[in-house]
């Protein structure tokens, strides 16, 4: 068990969760809303210095009462050290947990990434978009256990979007207000880019 | 936005009242173009281009979006995606040695790395040790990976810069190494070549032979790429400075694989964190020291010279003995066996029937592949499949720093930058 864990509790008490170990990995349990703090911890202590995000993701179980689990794999390069702290999320509640963006910019992706697959909200992300998923993209989050693996639509429903689908949208709301080609755009685009919205399909209704 | 107005005077006559042709002076401000004041209208007009996904620059369906301040990069999206192919939804479906086909499909420049990588994580989640042959081979299988994915990397980049000869050298060394991947595995692409346990398939006296040939040529090509490009004043000029990230950076962005160490920041997976029997290896590990698209391309330079040379102790210490471990539950018995002896049929219709079983538990395991570390995380709730597979792309995660490296920079530079990162697009959309 490495010993980062008894550091931990010792440090923050109740806010770490249970500490268990598989396959020679030590996995931590923390509080979603300790996540940021704890994670600033980790990195910056003397004796701790996990300064080396590895990776983002998530894991569901098919078990539907086991809550969802945001999954960071830490490094400290210095110490050649692994750590593994997990963020439990209600599947009933909210799925909304902080980013880690602050703390590691390699976050940026990753956090997408599980945003795009698991539908976990990150606050505090500077660009929370869908990556692999095309933004309009409207059926659902791919990786959960509820979707199935041919997806949520029907062939032909994917067909018929796919054929509908204004050209226009595959480029990102980020990219359509630079270069002043905002001006150039069709008025429901705008009016859609002005509100803000997301996730839907143009002219579906 | 203001249109830019050209007076052009159509129907020149050509030629002067005397016959003779016409001459224009060329001086400011006399020419039939209408000048147009410093600074206005188009100072700080941007321009937004498009690069892909269809571009050959691009190394794959990458899109890049690039805002342009004249020549210069101001910002850079770059869009992933269009490879989705959603092998870690499926691999939810299928038993453990099922997903090895798709790991081939991941980072298809280097499938026998990936291979192994499943391969190592499935192991480790189940607790098995395998035989000294396998860990041998699959020593090379890695090795022989890192060589071809440098060879592309190293063909593909300088013909982005305009060097062409270096490709058809580079390429013809992967030909050679396909040449033994297809003697080794029946695919040069899609190898396949790991299974829970062991191997597809032994090597045969040929193959030892051929990549002893192999390992002894080899560094002749490299001598050679070294002496076309790395003192070639283009070159040079063209990476030397471009795209720099300091090792602070390199850590703060999670990069891995060479392009950590070209930040100078000294970790190897097989150094660090040693998996097969890496640790009983000679080889050194190159450590740049700027984090310019020069200082990558030398550290991948050496890298092949060091594969060569893992390549050539495996070859040395190859064990005989057997290739997979001793458990009929895991590794298929011979298909004559399966076929005439009727404990081996029953063995051999559970594993493709219900598949292997994995404990209760997880596992990661990062490898150390030619594009970085490829971390391969498993989570098993007991039953023949997994409940997770996760790949931790290693290009995926190196090209999330490519806005970071490129704005400021030419749109040219911005071409030499997205080809130092080394991407292949099956793995980072997956």
């Amino acid at each position: 068990m490495n010993s980062s864990a008894e550091a931990l509790r010792a440090t923050f008490g109740g806010a770490i969760g249970r500490a268990v170990e598989s396959c020679g990995d030590t996995i931590v349990y923390v509080d979603r809303a300790a996540l940021l703090t704890v994670m600033a911890w980790l990195r910056d202590t003397p004796g701790q210095q996990y300064d080396y995000l590895v990776d983002v993701t998530a894991v569901e179980y098919r078990d539907r009462e086991r809550p969802l689990e945001v999954v960071y794999n830490l490094r400290s390069l210095e110490r050649r050290a692994d750590l593994r702290v997990k963020v439990e999320l209600d599947l009933q509640g909210e799925l909304a947990i902080d980013s880690v963006v602050p703390l590691w910019r390699g976050a940026d992706w990753l956090e997408r990434e599980v945003y795009d697959m698991f539908g976990v909200t990150f606050r505090g992300h500077p660009d929370l978009r869908r990556i692999l998923m095309w933004e309009t993209y409207a059926e659902g989050y791919p990786l959960r256990k509820d979707f199935p693996l041919r997806g949520r639509f029907s062939r032909a429903e994917q067909v018929r979007q796919a054929l509908n689908a204004n050209p226009e949208a595959h480029y990102s709301m980020e990219e359509l207000s630079i270069a002043e080609a905002h001006d150039d755009l069709p008025p429901d685009m705008r009016e859609r880019l002005r509100r803000g919205e997301r996730d839907k399909i143009p002219n579906s209704e | 936005m203001s249109k830019r107005t050209i007076a052009v005077e159509l129907a020149t006559p050509g030629l002067d009242p005397q016959g003779r042709p016409a001459r224009i002076p060329l001086e400011a401000g006399v020419g039939p173009l209408e000048r147009y004041e410093e600074g206005e209208p188009d100072a700080g007009e941007h321009m937004l281009i498009n690069i892909g996904p269809q571009h050959p620059a691009t190394h794959g369906v990458l899109r890049l979006v690039v805002e342009l301040d004249g020549e210069t990069v101001v910002r850079v999206i770059p869009h992933v995606g269009y490879l989705h192919s959603g092998f870690e939804k499926l691999g939810e479906y299928r038993h453990y040695n099922q997903i090895i086909p798709l790991t081939d499909r991941t980072d298809y420049l280097s499938p026998m790395a990936n291979n192994v990588g499943f391969a190592l994580a499935t192991e480790k989640l189940m607790g098995i040790e395998i035989t000294p042959r396998c860990t041998v081979l699959r020593v090379i299988a890695c090795e022989m990976s890192r060589i071809i994915s440098h060879m592309v990397w190293l063909g593909t980049t300088s013909i982005d810069l305009g060097a062409f000869t270096p490709f058809l050298w580079a390429f013809q060394e992967r030909e050679r190494i396909y040449n033994l991947q297809e003697m080794w595995t029946g695919a040069r692409l899609t190898t396949s070549v790991t299974r829970v346990g062991g191997m597809m398939a032994d090597v045969t006296d040929d193959f030892v032979a051929g990549l002893r040939q192999f390992v002894d040529t080899y560094p002749k090509t490299l001598h050679e790429i070294d002496r076309v490009l790395t003192r070639n004043a283009v070159w040079v000029g063209r990476t030397q400075g471009v795209g720099v990230m300091t090792a602070q950076e390199a850590i703060n962005y999670s990069l891995s694989g060479p392009m950590l160490r070209a930040s100078g920041v000294p970790y190897d997976v097989r150094r660090d964190k040693p998996y097969l029997d890496y640790d009983s290896y000679e080889f050194d590990v190159p450590v740049g020291e700027h984090g310019d698209v020069y200082d990558r391309y030398l550290v991948r330079l050496e890298e092949c010279h060091q594969s060569n040379r893992i390549l050539r102790q495996a070859l040395e210490r190859l064990p005989d003995g057997p290739l997979n471990i001793a458990d009929p539950r895991l590794i298929l018995p011979p298909k004559s066996r399966a076929m005439s002896d009727m404990e081996a049929m029953i063995y051999h219709f559970k594993q493709v029937m219900e598949g292997v079983k994995a404990p209760v538990g997880e596992a990661y395991v990062g490898i150390e592949n030619p594009k970085g570390e490829l971390g391969t995380y498993l989570v098993s709730d007991g039953t023949a499949k997994p409940v997770r597979w996760r790949i931790r792309p290693p290009s995926f995660i190196n090209l999330a720093a490519l806005p970071k490296m490129a704005e400021g920079h030419l749109l040219s530079d911005l071409i030499a930058i997205n080809a130092s990162v080394d991407i292949v697009m099956g793995e980072v959309d997956r």
